[in-house]
């Protein structure tokens, strides 16, 4: 019930702020409501139990990203995009495309409810209380398994440390 | 834990209201951070799944997203810094050198 009670809060909140988000003239609007969407998912990972992605979601999304985000939207911040057009010419036509792409997704989803494993239904969830210790279990797996990615990963992001200086220098 | 289905139509929503923010706003920026919202969305998906099959493997690769999201983050702000410098605009039907 409890359970319950937290999924459906964080979602709405969730959701609602992801519509204003898109919605929203002023970029630094959005970048506060994208913020809030961003918490609110980590209230979600904490309710699935994720301790660990939920405490690397905080830091890194909104601690990180989402400053860079601001710094580089008062970088370039124009006040004459305040008063054009919001959306491109094409909104209408994207619109019904996407909501194509909505009807064919919960059509899909909700086709499936009975089936056990794929639609509502659980195959058994191991209960909250048997979970081991997810950042224990998490960097076992992460260290072992998929040692390879992480350090594929950590190029990846030296790569993108280098190209983001490079492309944002100044031509001399 | 609830059943998977209410996690996938959270994920599916934001996923939509994400490529909806792709698809029809001007600015290049807030574009990029449709593109977050996307990748959150996916988040959703393999924590849940992880959650659902007891395997921590769904969310060591909901890491490996969220350092992806970093560099390209990274990487995309870049590239609308040295735009803007050159054309003075961040709204993307302004951006047509290479149209003919």
């Amino acid at each position: 019930m409890l359970d319950k009670v937290i999924f459906f809060f964080f979602a709405g909140v969730a959701i609602l702020s992801a519509a204003l988000m898109v919605t929203r003239r002023n970029a630094i609007h959005s970048a506060i409501f994208l913020i809030t969407t961003l918490l609110a998912t980590a209230g979600i990972f904490l309710q699935l139990r994720a301790e660990f992605i939920f405490i690397a979601q905080i830091i890194l999304y909104v601690g990180g990203i989402m400053v860079l985000f601001v710094f580089v939207i008062m970088l370039v911040n124009l006040d004459v995009a305040l008063h054009q057009l919001k959306f491109s010419r094409q909104k209408w036509v994207a619109l019904l495309v996407t909501l194509a792409l909505a009807a064919e997704v919960g059509v899909m989803l909700w086709s499936s409810r009975g089936v056990p494993g794929q639609g509502f239904l659980l195959p058994s969830a191991v209960p909250a209380g048997q979970l081991p210790a997810n950042t224990e279990a998490l960097a076992g797996r992460l260290f072992d398994a998929y040692l390879l990615p992480f350090e594929i990963a950590s190029v990846l992001l030296l790569v993108a440390m280098v190209g983001a200086v490079v492309m944002a220098k100044k031509r001399t | 834990m609830m059943p998977i289905g209410y996690y996938l139509f959270l994920s599916m929503a934001l996923f939509l209201i994400g490529a909806i923010g792709v698809i029809t706003r001007r600015n290049v920026i807030v574009v990029l951070m449709s593109i977050e919202l996307i990748l959150n969305a996916v988040n959703i998906n393999l924590v849940a799944f992880s959650r659902m099959f007891g395997d921590v493997a769904g969310q060591v690769f909901a890491l490996f997203i969220i350092a992806d999201a970093a560099a390209e983050a990274a990487v995309g702000l870049g590239i609308i810094i040295a735009f803007f410098r050159n054309r003075e605009t961040v709204m993307e039907d302004e951006m047509d050198l290479l149209k003919w």
